[in-house]
């Protein structure tokens, strides 16, 4: 059954909802070891990254899943 | 005592056509699997005779919930491995074979990765130039559309459905903080837009019941779908559609573990006393997805207020007088539980504590920091489209541009077993029978069920021969069979079917 003939966009249904916006405490040694490593990747990720990243992202549809 | 709690992953996989931008998706998903097949021998389809999506575990049938595919006759195959390869929807889906453990499971669905990988590969080389087929291991187009990763579990017919629903509830919706895949932003509509900048899960967005039968529309945290596909006079299947797809070992490992081990307190009334139903389930299932702090207290029918860490404290402490008490043979020979029991506790402890040093552990965790180190070091707000584009490529499987593949997230897997998985079945369930069956006499089985596989042996008529219990059929059950038969007419005979 394809979820796009159901799926309805009630957005004057629209409640808030609490959103907790506190950031992940980070402080231990091993959290700062893992940041460090984060770092080599940030150097190449560029590279990486998909070429238009806002048509990467505004192409990506997906249809019709449970 | 609980049953062996033989489960499977069913990943849909995300898929779009670079080069083809308004390429259709079933289309594409067809091409990959026909592609896969193409380079292997044989293509076995697949029988629905037996399938009752339709029937609810409350206790009613529903006629008008056929299975969609037999309209429309899409690309379904079983594997040596003993896994289903189809197109579900409009996607590829990967079913691992039934497994003995949360451990066999995972290595399973891991297994699933290599074969979409060689799917890719296999369908690229019958593509014009400039295409490429790319799936992703997600469950959301960031667009509101959303696609499964759903889990199954075996059960006792005995169990009270109502019972159940009751105590893995609580325990569901409070798994996120382990086992979540992470997400820039939400797609619930209850939610103004850009007010939540990350959350842990992938699907929680999505689910607006606590129970019922749908998986499409209006999603329950509790699916009833009543389909065990096996004896259900013995047996129940719980159809986990909740969960995120997950890129790492240890999530999907705990996901399974703790997800099994809490099932079988539940059966064997160990948890009776242990009553967390919330007060409001669905939008406790949001709450928890987008409260990074950890730190959100649920309000429970009791009364009492907890933490989506604290529910699981609770139940991790009785998890482990259950070991004590009862054993945890219900996770498989390997000794799965204690495995299982001790990573929960180890992952409960770090996210007390310090949750980013699970970076190199947990999907929701490894996939916030890389956002945030990016982030700062671009100075980018929460809505530039380059973090929901670093979002979708953290499920990339493509090894070049998986963003996961470089994190280098701790792994529970040898890379060994994974290859062998792809090709051979689990040896402790009726998966063995069907992927022998399959390696073997692919040329005389005409379709194959999760509870049958049916033989054209030239002759009328077929012969059918029923695997409806999910422990029987295993290497040691027919192993010796195998190699004893040198066709599957004497198979046959000696099966008595």
């Amino acid at each position: 059954m394809a979820e796009r003939e159901l799926k309805k966009k009630t957005s004057t249904q629209r409640t808030e909802e609490e959103v907790v916006e506190a950031p992940v405490p980070s402080s231990t040694e091993k959290s700062e070891k893992l940041k460090a490593e984060l770092d080599d990747l940030l150097d190449e990720i560029d590279e990486v990254l998909e070429d238009n990243a806002e048509e990467f992202v505004r192409n990506y549809v997906q249809k019709g899943g449970q | 005592m609980a049953v062996a709690k033989v489960c499977g992953i069913e990943t849909e996989y995300g898929i779009s056509v670079n080069g083809a931008r308004d390429a259709n998706p079933i289309t594409a998903s067809s091409i990959l699997i026909n592609a896969y097949i193409n380079e292997l021998h044989g293509n076995v389809g697949w029988d629905y005779v037996d399938e009752t999506p339709g029937n609810d575990a409350r206790g009613f049938a529903r006629e008008s919930f056929p299975p969609s595919e037999v309209e429309s006759h899409l690309v379904n195959t079983v594997l040596t491995n003993g896994a289903r390869y189809y197109v579900d929807h409009a996607h590829p889906e990967y079913s691992s074979p039934e497994c003995i453990s949360p451990r066999e499971a995972v290595v399973y669905d891991r297994a699933g990765e290599e074969v979409l990988r060689a799917s890719m590969n296999a369908a690229l080389r019958s593509m014009p130039v400039g295409q490429e087929i790319v799936v992703y291991k997600n469950n959301s187009d960031r667009k509101g559309n959303s696609y499964g990763c759903h889990e199954n579990y075996l059960l006792d017919r005995a169990l009270p459905f109502g019972k159940l629903v009751k105590y893995i509830t609580p325990f569901l919706v409070s798994r996120q903080v382990i086992v979540g895949a992470g997400k820039v932003g939400s797609e619930s509509l209850q939610v103004a837009r850009g007010k939540v900048h990350f959350q842990l899960s992938q699907r929680a967005d999505f689910f607006e019941e606590e129970v019922g039968l749908e998986t499409t529309l209006k999603r329950p945290i509790v699916n009833t779908r009543d389909e065990p596909h096996a004896d259900a006079s013995k047996y129940r299947r719980l159809h986990v559609i909740l969960g995120d797809a997950n890129m790492s070992e240890v999530s999907s490992y705990l996901k399974i573990g703790t997800t099994a081990i809490v099932l079988a307190m539940i059966e064997d009334g160990f948890i009776d006393d242990l009553d967390l139903s919330l007060h409001d389930p669905v939008s406790s299932l949001r709450n928890v997805s987008f409260d990074l702090s950890l730190k959100r207290e649920l309000r429970l029918k009791s009364g009492k207020r907890m933490t989506a860490l604290q529910i699981q404290q609770a139940l991790f402490e009785r998890a482990c007088d259950y070991r004590d008490s009862r054993g945890l043979a219900a996770l498989g020979p390997e000794g799965d539980g204690n495995s299982v029991l001790e990573l929960w506790g180890e992952i409960i402890g770090a996210l007390q504590t310090d949750p980013m040093s699970l970076a190199d552990t947990l999907d929701w965790v490894a996939k916030y920091r890389l956002l945030l180190g990016y982030k700062e070091r671009n100075g980018l707000a929460w809505d530039d489209p380059k973090l929901a584009a670093i979002d979708l490529q953290y499920h990339d499987i493509r090894p070049n541009k998986s963003l996961f593949y470089r994190l280098g997230v701790r792994a529970v897997i040898e890379e060994e077993e994974i290859k062998n998985a792809v090709t051979k079945p689990p040896t402790n369930t009726r998966a063995y029978f069907r992927g022998k069956c399959l390696e073997r006499f692919a040329d005389s089985i005409a379709s194959a069920n999760w509870d049958s596989m049916i033989f054209d042996l030239g002759t009328d008529p077929l012969r059918r021969v029923p695997m409806m219990d999910p422990l029987k059929g295993t290497k040691d059950h027919v192993g010796k069979l195998f190699d004893e038969c040198a066709n599957p007419a004497q198979l046959l005979d000696s099966l008595g079917s």
